[in-house]
């Protein structure tokens, strides 16, 4: 290395004047085999790759567009939950007697512990100069297994989830907007003491919640909802009125009448 | 002029040796596709780097509109996705970006594994690649609560829970991450934010840089 006497710099730095290496790949003979210079040529090849790899990406974004389910209730308890896809696998070994309950541990923690653990130090279990799969049996062997378990588990938890119920346990709901007329005669009904049940579940603002539907905007004549009271549909059981036959003809109509605008 | 800038800046900054270290180097004949038609698989790795600047730049664009807030969260992805221009396009991408990127990482994870790319000189590397993988794990499970619809909020209930169960310091890490011992709620999603957005792209960008000054220094390993 040049030091001392007789050294220029750039200025007062310490980038040495004079000295620059020129800007040129090495020539090609001094490379065995068909080599090829990085820039331009390989990263020009590579970019047509990225590009066709781009195109396939964006039809995918406006093909499918990205799911959005309703905002976030933590006070739902029947909301059946599901990871990433890429985490299936993991939520499905849980569900095995020996990986959970009281052996949660191994399912949740034991068993990716030591998957993970594994990859990391591979280079260190797998040490021989052997690079070819076939000449180090051992390590193909569980990389093999291992692939095998997570493709399987996999495909068991898509096909034991119920897709349909899990499309609509997540429907943004419509919130209606719609005046109540707080003093009419029906509305009266539904708050006082005849309503209770009605309002333990469809709540004071007649919006629903979890375990029932809106009754604002509904699509249902007088008699139908006046029907829907005395027998009941879906998870509603019949007979929760508390009132007499005329009030519940008032509430009916009034319930009827809360229809959304056109 | 554009050589002239260049030696302007060449001649205060010597560049010239960086330029060299980045671009200035020969590819050798078993990963070039142009030669064996199979050498393709040695495209994964370049295809993950790309996808993750994609994840950078359309998460840039995301946190415009973004409000990392309970009242707010699901509103403003909601606005995004259906009223401000391209932001269902811009949602898009990094949703589906996040899986794919999953898919090019692993198949790059086999095929380094496969070709025993990790054997000696590179282990260090191999070992820095697999933290890349957990980290982009966690920006997965970090980012799926970000939207804070009902899948979002029920899986990440279970993934805390998962958490919870490591012996010993279980309740530490699900305090760590919910920024509280009950409640999933609102510390929960600023926490996940400042992780998805702020801690785990900083360990990625190390960890990143690490992983390509080693490629450079070693170089690509030999054909099999």
């Amino acid at each position: 290395m040049h030091r001392g006497k007789g050294m220029k710099f750039v200025g007062d730095s310490r980038v040495k004047a004079n000295n620059r290496m020129v800007n040129m790949p090495k020539d090609y003979s001094e490379y065995p085999g068909k080599t090829e210079a990085f820039w331009p040529d390989f990263l020009l090849k590579e970019w047509m790759v990225g590009a066709v790899f781009l195109i396939g990406y964006l039809l995918l974004t406006v093909a499918h567009p990205s799911p959005l389910e309703g905002p976030a209730d933590p006070t739902n308890a029947s909301y059946i939950p599901l990871p990433d896809w890429y985490f299936l696998f993991l939520y499905q070994l849980l569900k095995y007697a020996y990986a959970s309950g009281p052996y949660n541990v191994v399912g949740a923690i034991v068993m990716p512990g030591l998957a993970i653990g594994a990859l990391m130090l591979i280079p260190f279990l797998d040490k021989g100069p052997e690079r070819r799969p076939s000449k180090r049996p051992l390590p193909t062997a569980f990389m093999l297994l291992a692939l095998a378990a997570m493709i399987f588990l996999t495909w068991e938890s898509v096909v034991n989830h119920d897709w349909e119920a899990a499309a609509k346990q997540g429907e943004i709901k419509e919130q209606v907007d719609i005046e109540i007329d707080e003093t009419a005669e029906g509305y009266l009904i539904f708050t006082g003491e005849q309503g209770k049940s009605c309002i333990a579940c469809h709540g004071a603002d007649m919006q629903g919640g979890a375990a029932a539907p809106a009754l604002v905007g509904n699509e249902l004549t007088a008699e139908e909802v006046a029907d829907v009271i005395h027998n009941g549909r879906g998870a509603m059981p019949a007979g929760q009125f508390a009132g007499t036959e005329e009030e519940l003809q008032v509430l009916a109509e009034f319930i009827a009448s809360l229809k959304a605008e056109e | 002029m554009l050589n002239k800038i260049y030696d302007w800046v060449d001649e205060r900054l010597d560049i010239t040796p960086i330029w060299r270290d980045i671009a200035d180097h020969e590819v050798p004949e078993h990963v070039n596709p142009a030669h064996h038609f199979s050498a393709f698989v040695y495209c994964f790795g370049g295809l993950t780097f790309f996808i993750t600047v994609i994840q950078i730049l359309s998460g840039m664009f995301l946190t415009m509109y973004y409000v990392p807030d309970v009242e707010n969260a699901w509103k403003s992805v909601y606005y995004l996705q259906n009223e401000v221009a391209f932001g269902e396009i811009v949602r898009g991408m990094h949703h589906w970006g996040a899986s794919l990127v999953i898919v090019m990482m692993f198949l790059h994870t086999l095929r380094v594994f496969f070709t025993g790319s990790y054997k000696k000189p590179r282990e260090l590397n191999w070992i820095v690649g697999v933290l890349i993988f957990c980290v982009m794990l966690g920006l997965g499970f970090t980012g799926y609560l970000l939207p804070w619809d009902m899948k979002a909020l029920f899986a990440t209930k279970v993934g805390i829970e998962i958490a919870a169960s490591v012996p010993f310091i279980g309740e530490l890490i699900k305090v760590l991450l919910a920024g509280d011992a009950t409640i999933i709620g609102a510390q929960t999603l600023t926490r996940f934010f400042a992780i998805h957005v702020f801690f785990l792209p900083a360990a990625l960008f190390a960890l990143l840089a690490a992983h390509f000054i080693m490629i450079r220094r070693q170089g690509i390993s030999g054909p099999l």
